[in-house]
């Protein structure tokens, strides 16, 4: 894997970098704040794909902890250390590793604020990384963001581009409750424009990254860039296709979905997920209730398809939504 | 070519033969897979594997093609598998890290850390509860053993005294961690001890030693004694991924290793003791690089899997599309 440095052009960042940017920073600004996960020290090379890479060296191998492969004893033990103040940012590896510490994430890091009585709560931040592309088969890349935006008192974050990843770490890391921050690992070298140093982008606020009065287009992760593709194409043929950057998976913007399929009338959500009992479930139901009567047509949903992450080439690339698809959902709220 | 010694030999160099043809086809990109190299590892599972039949289980990992090969997964199948194809042993739909071939026992590979040992165990209690001679095999890395299953796994199978071995590929890294900066016990075996189970350290470059330790831990699982759990010390040559720059490592760490390669060390061994000729072994190699290259031109060859493939083996039955 690359490193933070390898493939952004001057003036640009990449979301490897960003990340590493928006912890830094944390850390510079709390001692509460520290890293803890497998292989992120320096001396493991700074993570599998170098996002951690320098923290150990700049902060000490105190605050920046490579820990046993033990996926319940680090979130474990983020949490204890959350509870009494700290700040802990927990890297698990891949989203199909947060199934060996669903305890831990489900049971505990989500509740305790509530069991409590408010009497504890966890500022706790997991970073995971996922998403099929790069051939790694069943249990490596799924989108499973679905069971935690289930799952009360947790919060869901999934930046589309670099300057998001970093104005939404930040936000993740000094809110006081837990959080789970995606980052898609095939557009992890992606460049992008580099955000405003020290600006925080406030959680469960949606974005819109492009403008248009004809449908509404939902999404998060980096899927939100073919979004934006099949929006830039459609202009072309006057088709104005609005796209909503979630941001924040959960608790998610209604108000901004509502405001903004109140004008277009039309809604298509898209996410890398497989589609059924996705997050796209939830918003169109939301879109629903609120607009029922004046939606011009039916909500459409894109998502992966109902099934593992296949390894085959072939196969994968079927899998996961293209924009081809993105495209055809738009054509038929359109109709 | 009859000794056990010479079969031991064939399977290392049908892993270390492999590996060096993935190694090579993956790097000119005539397949794109990820691959976890197991060059440095071959004694292992050829040791183990000698022990056992086709009628016993294994469960592998992401780095598992030797744990694969030694137990006699047709390489055809297996190289088609990496491929992608459809003539795959999972018809391209798992890939390297879930190769599942039951024909000749193995019964699952997985790429969760730790996983393969509690899955183990169900193999071993169905041989069990019907009253079959057939032993399970949990292959697993010495990372794996600081996770939660591990311990479960070891205390379940002690108690009801299954017939499996927990064969533990200590190669001194976890990824790119160090042994001793993620493991509090100073040897893996040591843990039995705590499941009331025999534990045993083995030099897991040296054929002989776990040859024995295996044929030890085998009988006692066919015979009800139960479990055993070995630690075969050993390295892996060419890192955790293929790519992996080795920069983590002990400066002279893999090079040490290397210098002693279990494969021509043991050649050497047979053909002093008087177990092979020069030639036999020669023709042997020969004949596997022959096979190697049938299995590589028949994987590449092979169609892709159909798209309809997405909906075949969800369920029973197929989706609709
Ligand atoms: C539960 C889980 N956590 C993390 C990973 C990522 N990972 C894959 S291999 C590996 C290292 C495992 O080391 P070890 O058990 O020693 O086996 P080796 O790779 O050395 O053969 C890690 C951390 C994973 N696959 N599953
Ligand atoms: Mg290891």
């Amino acid at each position: 894997m690359s490193t933070a440095t390898s493939t952004a052009k001057p003036n640009t960042l990449n979301t490897v970098q960003a990340v590493n940017m928006a912890l830094d920073e944390a850390m510079g600004l709390d001692p509460n704040v520290i890293v803890l996960g497998e292989d992120v020290a320096d001396e493991q090379e700074g993570g599998i794909a170098g996002v951690t890479k320098g923290l150990s060296t700049k902060y000490g191998k105190s605050r920046v902890r490579s820990t046993p492969i033990s996926e319940q004893a680090i979130i474990g033990a983020a949490i204890g250390a959350a509870i009494v103040g700290m700040r802990p940012v927990a890297e698990i590896m891949l989203m199909n590793f947060t199934t060996v510490c669903m305890d831990m994430i489900v049971n505990h890091a989500a509740k305790l604020r509530f069991m409590s009585g408010g009497q504890t709560h966890v500022p706790l931040t997991i970073r995971t990384m996922t998403g099929a592309g790069f051939g790694t088969g069943g249990q490596h890349s799924d989108y499973l963001e679905a069971w935690f935006a289930h799952t009360a008192g947790i919060k869901v974050v999934a930046p589309s581009c670099p300057a998001d990843a970093y104005g939404l770490m930040l936000s993740c890391v000094f809110d006081d409750d837990p959080c789970l921050f995606i980052e898609n690992m095939p557009a992890y070298w992606a460049p992008g424009a580099p955000p405003e140093k020290g600006v925080r982008i406030p959680l469960g606020k949606a974005n819109i990254v492009r403008s248009g009065g004809d449908v509404t287009v939902i999404g998060y992760s980096r899927i939100v860039s073919d979004c934006i593709a099949v929006a830039d194409k459609l202009a072309k043929e006057k088709i104005g296709v609005e796209v909503l950057d979630l941001r924040t998976v959960s608790p998610f913007d209604e108000e901004a979905i509502l405001n903004s399929v109140g004008k277009t009338r039309r809604a298509v959500i898209v996410h890398e997920a497989v589609t059924p009992f996705g997050v796209g479930a939830e918003i169109a139901t939301r879109i629903n209730k609120a607009l029922f009567g004046k939606l011009a047509a039916p909500v459409e949903r894109v998502g992966a398809s109902y099934c593992p992450v296949p390894f085959s080439k072939p196969l994968e690339t079927a899998f996961v939504p293209s924009q081809a698809q993105i495209e055809a959902a738009v054509r038929t709220v359109l109709k | 070519m009859k000794s056990v010694y010479v079969d031991i030999y064939r399977r290392m160099t049908l892993i270390k033969q492999n590996d060096e043809r993935f190694r090579a086809v993956i790097k000119l990109g005539r397949i794109i897979s990820p691959y976890y190299p197991v060059r440095g590892q071959e004694a292992i599972p050829a040791a183990v594997s000698a022990n056992l039949t086709n009628d016993d289980y294994i469960c592998t990992i992401y780095r598992g093609v030797h744990d694969m090969l030694a137990k006699g997964v047709p390489m055809r199948a297996l190289w088609a598998e990496i491929a992608g194809k459809a003539t795959g042993t999972c018809k391209g739909k798992g890939g390297p890290m879930h190769v599942t071939h039951p024909a000749t026992g193995v019964m699952v590979t997985t790429g969760i850390v730790g996983s393969s040992m509690p899955i183990a165990n169900g193999l071993a209690l169905a041989a069990q509860i019907r009253g079959e001679k057939r032993v399970a095999v949990a292959y697993f890395g010495d990372g794996a053993s600081n996770i939660g299953a591990f311990h479960e796994s070891l205390n379940m199978a002690s108690l009801w005294k299954l017939p499996v071995l927990f064969v533990c590929q200590n190669n001194g890294y976890g990824e790119h961690t160090r042994y001793e900066l993620a493991t509090s016990a100073a040897k893996i075996s040591d843990r039995a001890a705590g499941y009331q189970m025999a534990g045993v350290t083995v030099d897991g470059n040296d054929p002989l030693a776990v040859y024995a330790a295996a044929k030890e831990a085998v009988e006692r699982a066919r015979s009800g004694g139960g479990p055993t759990l070995i630690e075969a010390r050993t390295f892996r040559f060419f890192g955790h991924l293929l790519g992996d720059a080795d920069n983590y490592m002990k400066k002279g760490e893999k090079e040490a290793a290397m210098a002693n390669d279990p494969v021509p060390k043991f050649r050497a061994w047979l053909i002093a003791n008087g177990h092979a000729t020069e030639a036999d072994l020669a023709a042997m190699e020969a004949g596997i690089e022959k096979e190697i290259d049938a299995a590589v031109e028949f994987a590449l060859s092979s169609p892709n899997p159909d798209v309809a493939e997405l909906r075949r083996d969800v369920f029973a039955h197929e989706l609709s599309a």
